[in-house]
């Protein structure tokens, strides 16, 4: 809402600076946006009157003109076509701060001979005052401006632009922005007069209003004034509809939107003689019934979107814009006039449907009350036959079927001092409410009962009384405390704090953090989706665009694409982590039949990696980031978070067959680990390979973590003996199932595969694995002949399970 | 022999092997010198083995002397190897030497996003007064990101918050399935879930229906606060947010509430903070917009009607909520000037933080 100081000065009497007045409007809940100084810089600008024209004596094209400001004459060279002496003009001497009509840039006005005249001052065009971006000509000021006044006191101005929340429809208006500035400085408001003559016809002879659903319309009032003269409106009206953001149009439309941007109203004028048979019947559209809006676009209509109709069609689309068939004409001489009441929610739904948003529309849509449109209706009334001349015919039409009572709310100082903490003296209570326009009497010396003023709709319950005593006050007048209720029972959040140790563990395994998007679209999912059977991902009914359509249901294509984006930028080898949520659709989702239930969120964990293991250095070798880095990262974290888990080969069509394998930890499966297949790469763009990637069920995760704390082992105390074991089998045995077997045997701790060889002096298909072996008791030294007979016990065992056989 | 001649013999030997001992510069002469005196064949072992046939009185003396030569040739010895120990450190000190100024073994290190970092500094900001933290569902029903947070259908209000609908149409031919707007919905799920008291932080995703710019985006975090119980106040919502500006900005900052509107609180706030980069003095300055000031989160007190619909006592309960943009937290706290940049996952920009 953009409001003129200017128009506000006429309601309200405001002695303080600009910047201080929007400091305090926003403070009290109307934001200034932009503060607008028009004449902020015309410094040296005055208003001067062209006492005569004359030839230039070397250029046809320019002109002399003398000006006079009152006390002196000056001479000027000037260019434009319209100048003409008795103009009113706006002259700039040597020295105003002008802006150059062909840089746009700020420039200081200095004198200059121009073709062998000397010209020392200007007289100037809307653009090279900033007041627009006219540079045909000059600006050319009414017959009444005072010569020699200064310009920016002439008609210089501000502008505020107040960012007005949806709750306050009243302070879409210039009288409602003055009744806040009102109460916060502690002045009183003028209200405009609303008197005029009744001097037509009866209304009733001319005009009768039905209304059809009294929920959709509360109230219908109108008028009809006889005679009109159509014509422009005056300059102050235009001058304050254009700096309030309105296109003058003609006085009687001009009329209207100056009376909706004064009291918040939405007002309509029809050409009364268009109107069949003087009807008004606002009534629900017919379904499919079609209307051509004032901004001649064809409107299909159905219930219950609501319609202005006379005698035999739609004249207006109630609340939203008026009818092309029913338009303002010059040719206008009897003017109905349209000031009514619209259901909020209604006009709403109607100006979505359509796409059609109006100064009217979005007015009505935050609820306005029904006894501001008959006080509208006689300020509009008033201001016609003020402009257009005519008569107004006796009385108004007033369809009020079921006047609105303003109920009375109970006000306790004691709810007061609940909420805000404070203790507040009734008489300041009362002496604020009043100053914002509530009436209200003394209950006790506690409370007040206070009834709403007609213009507010945003009051409802006693906290919105204490919000307004509040804001008058201003928050930061209000006293500031630590909280000293007592601080809720704990309550563990295991999944959270695995969540966030997990990240902390990545990170110390030098992997990246990102985060990305959780819309992605069909395809990307399409690629990476793992086995099993298709899941049908949720789909947005209104996305951005078709990259973001649907809700992801793994993390894989994002981290690939993030992966592919960096590719290119960095030359290092590349590790990233996501932490976040895949959106399972459930099964009844997809079933129309029953109302579905939100999609499951799993908490996941993935993470990627390729390019050269070792950052470049001068002490490093070039090797890739593999399957086996990835791997060491799981085994490192996992064991560090205690799980018992194991390694399975697994089939995901993400991966390379056969590089593949299944986290498992008992019963479950956490995840998976594999190498990225090669067209799964290209689709991504991605040209580094191998890519490793992992993915973890964070849920699946937390349920196998170990449930009890972990429990001290006593550190040995007697020596361990390590013994070699190369062995000799065949290439399809797991090694996890050879050291499994090794680590079976009960003198054994562990088994360290040190060597994996296949080549020359080892038969084709065999594989060569060795491992290092600690044997170790708790509770006494081995001896050499033990750990030699486990050892044969171990060979043997691997002889009978997997074929094994001692390298020679 | 008499007594003077294995003296004489003794002193003889002492001259010779220091003598020789002078002349061994490496580890292996001295060991040769070593096994030639002192080993078990050596020339004062033999002198020493000699005493074995003297009389006692001889024997003490020429003992004596004997084994203060030996003691002089030990003392040697050891002076010797020492000086040999410490001349072979001092060649390998020269051999040695490296370029202490070359680049180390990299060892890769990962980094938390940095809006998991901010997260993290804004709830511990909160945990230290009590918060406790939460989580909730980024797939929402409209009942709880709208309705219950008295925002009914067709609301104006509904202005504000931009939606992003699921495509899933209900038995009323309604779309009632969403993705959040804001992390408010938490409050409601909380107070159903719980009696008071109540104490919460609901860090999450949100979406917004918005074109992407420099100072919007669709997906981004935001921080939900709630406290309800009885004797809950204004001013305990101004003092809870000013501890947690003085805790993440630094503990002279100042803070601005002013009046605002959001349909779940009454009264409504806005809070700003005294803008850090121009210490308040506004002109000129990119970070406030010379305003001097810097809004940084909406807040209010629940609204009584959001406590009637879960179903609590609103005369007897009050409570304050408030939410904030981590992303827009972040920005200030670390002059980042364009909101895409966290969710392009650049490394570059990632590794800054």
């Amino acid at each position: 809402m953009k409001v003129p100081l200017s128009w506000l000065r006429e309601y309200v009497d405001i002695d303080l600076p600009p910047a201080e007045l929007a400091h305090r409007l926003t403070m009290a809940g109307n934001e200034v946006g932009e503060i607008d100084v028009i004449g902020g810089t015309w410094d040296n600008v005055y208003v001067g009157q062209v006492v005569s024209v004359g030839p230039h004596p070397n250029a046809d094209r320019l002109r002399l003109a003398t000006v006079s400001l009152g006390n002196e004459e000056i001479t000027v060279v000037c260019g434009a076509p319209n100048v003409a002496q008795g103009q009113r003009v706006a002259f700039a001497q040597v020295g105003a701060s002008l802006i150059d009509s062909r840089t746009g840039e700020t420039e200081t006005l200095q004198a200059a001979t121009i073709r062998g005249v000397v010209s020392a001052g200007m007289v100037c065009s809307e653009r090279e005052l900033g007041l627009g971006d006219d540079h045909s000509g000059i600006v050319v000021l009414p017959e009444d401006a005072p010569v020699g006044k200064p310009l920016a006191e002439y008609m210089g101005d501000v502008i505020f632009d107040i960012e007005v929340t949806p709750n306050r429809p009243d302070c879409l208006s210039v009288l409602g922005i003055a009744r806040e500035v009102a109460a916060i400085i502690g002045k009183t408001v003028r209200e405009p007069d609303l008197s005029y003559a009744e001097e037509g016809d009866p209304i009733e002879s001319m005009v009768s209003v039905e209304i059809e659903d009294p929920a959709l319309c509360p109230r219908y009032t109108a008028s009809v004034i006889q005679g009109v003269k159509m014509g422009p409106s005056p300059r102050w009206m235009q001058d304050r509809l254009v700096k309030a953001g309105q296109r003058p149009i003609s006085n009687v439309v001009d009329v209207t939107n100056y009376v909706m941007l004064e009291y918040g109203q939405p007002l309509h004028a029809f050409d009364y003689t268009t109107l069949k048979d003087g009807k008004i019947i606002v009534r629900p559209a017919r379904d499919q019934e079609v209307f051509v809006t004032l901004d001649e676009v064809q409107r299909q209509l159905k219930p219950p979107m609501l319609v202005i109709a006379d005698a035999e069609r739609p004249v207006a689309l109630a609340g939203v814009m008026g009818g092309l068939n029913t338009e303002m004409t010059e040719n206008t001489t009897t003017v109905l006039l349209e000031s009514a009441n619209f259901d909020a929610i209604n006009t709403r739904r109607t100006s979505q449907a359509l796409r059609l948003r109006s100064e009217s529309s979005s007015r009505f849509d935050k609820g306005l009350q029904p006894e501001l449109a008959a006080i509208a209706l006689r300020r509009a009334t008033q201001l016609i036959l003020q402009l257009a001349g005519g008569k107004a015919c006796n009385g108004v039409v007033d369809a009020y079927p079921q006047p609105k009572e303003r109920p009375a709310i109970l006000f306790t100082l004691s709810r007061l001092t609940k909420v805000l903490g404070i203790e507040i003296p009734l008489e300041r209570v009362d002496g604020i409410l009043t100053s914002l326009g509530f009436s209200t009497s003394r209950q006790d010396g506690a409370a007040l009962t206070v009834t709403t003023p007609y213009w507010r709709s945003d009051i409802a319950q006693e906290d919105d009384l204490v919000e307004e005593v509040a804001r008058i006050i201003g928050y930061d007048n209000l006293p500031t405390a630590a909280l000293s209720t007592p601080i809720p029972p704990y309550q563990p959040q295991p999944d959270r704090d695995l969540r966030e140790h997990v990240k902390d563990m990545m990170v110390a395994c030098g992997m990246q953090e990102v985060i990305s998007y959780s819309l992605t679209s069909l395809t990307a999912l399409e690629k990476t989706q793992a086995t099993g059977d298709p899941i049908r991902p949720l789909k947005l009914t209104n996305p951005m665009s078709e990259e973001q359509e649907y809700l992801r249901t793994n993390l894989r294509s994002s981290i690939l694409s993030t992966l592919a984006v960096n590719q290119r930028n960095v030359r290092e080898g590349i590790k990233l982590f996501e932490m976040g949520r895949a959106y399972i659709p459930r099964p009844a989702d997809l079933v129309l039949e029953r109302p579905a239930d939100l999609p499951l969120e799993l908490e996941t964990l993935v993470g990627v990696m390729a390019g050269p293991r070792w950052s470049e250095s001068w002490l490093s070798s070039e090797e890739t980031l593999d399957f086996f880095d990835a791997k060491g990262i799981l085994e490192g974290f996992l064991g560090q978070l205690q799980i018992e888990f194991s390694f399975e080969p697994a089939d995901d069509p993400l991966f390379l067959p056969g590089r593949c394998a299944a986290i498992v930890a008992g019963n479950s499966t956490l995840g998976v680990l594999g190498e990225v297949h090669p067209q799964t790469l290209e689709w991504f763009e991605i040209d580094t390979a191998p890519v490793a990637l992992f993915e973890l069920d964070m849920a699946a995760l937390l349920q196998a973590l170990p449930s009890g704390t972990s429990q001290y082992h006593q550190v040995p105390r007697y020596p361990g003996s390590y013994r070699d074991l190369a062995l000799v089998l065949n290439l399809a045995v797991p090694a996890a199932r050879v050291q499994g077997i090794i680590e079976k045997n009960p003198l054994v701790v562990r088994a360290t595969l040190f060597d994996v060889y296949e080549g020359s002096g080892i038969a084709t298909g065999m594989r060569s694995l060795a491992y290092r072996v600690l044997f170790q008791m708790p509770d006494r030294t081995l001896v050499g002949e033990e750990v030699g007979q486990a050892l044969n016990e171990i060979v043997t065992e691997l002889e009978q399970e997997v074929g094994a056989s001692l390298r020679s | 022999m008499t007594t003077d001649n294995l003296l004489r013999n003794l002193e003889e030997l002492q001259a010779k092997a220091l003598d020789d001992l002078k002349a061994s510069s490496s580890q292996e002469a001295v060991e040769q010198w070593r096994v030639a005196y002192m080993g078990r064949r050596g020339e004062l072992t033999q002198v020493l083995r000699g005493l074995a046939p003297l009389a006692p009185e001889e024997r003490r003396i020429v003992g004596a002397a004997a084994n203060k030569v030996k003691a002089l040739l030990e003392e040697g010895l050891a002076g010797a190897e020492d000086a040999i120990k410490s001349a072979a450190l001092q060649a390998m000190a020269e051999q040695g030497r490296i370029d202490v100024t070359l680049p180390g073994r990299p060892v890769p290190l990962g980094r938390l996003h940095p809006t998991t970092q901010i997260l993290r500094e804004i709830c511990a900001a909160f945990v230290s007064m009590g918060f406790q933290v939460v989580e909730g569902p980024e797939v929402e029903w409209d009942h709880y990101n709208f309705e219950m947070l008295n925002i009914p259908k067709d609301h104006p209000a509904r202005d504000m918050w931009d939606t992003l609908w699921v495509d899933h149409v209900d038995e009323q031919g309604e779309r009632p399935m969403l993705l959040r707007t804001h992390t408010s919905p938490m409050q409601i799920h909380t107070m159903e879930n719980t009696e008071p008291p109540i104490r919460v932080l609901v860090p999450g995703k949100c979406y917004r229906y918005e074109a992407t710019d420099a100072t919007h985006e669709s997906q981004f975090y935001q921080v939900e606060g709630l406290a309800v119980d009885e004797g809950i106040t204004f001013a305990d919502l101004k003092g809870t947010l000013y501890e947690f500006a003085r805790l993440l900005f630094g503990a002279d900052r100042k803070v601005r509430f002013r009046v605002d509107y959001f349909p779940f609180v009454e009264p409504g706030a806005e809070m700003a903070i005294d803008c850090f980069a121009c210490k308040g003095e506004g002109v000129g300055c990119r970070v406030c917009k010379g305003t001097g000031w810097i809004e940084i989160m909406g807040a209010g007190m629940v609204n009584p009607k959001v406590l009637e619909g879960v179903g609590y006592d609103s005369s007897k309960y009050t409570g304050f909520a408030f939410g904030m943009g981590a992303e827009r937290i972040a920005m200030l706290k670390y002059g980042i000037e364009d909101i895409r940049l966290f969710h392009n996952n650049d490394l570059r920009f990632l590794g800054q933080f």
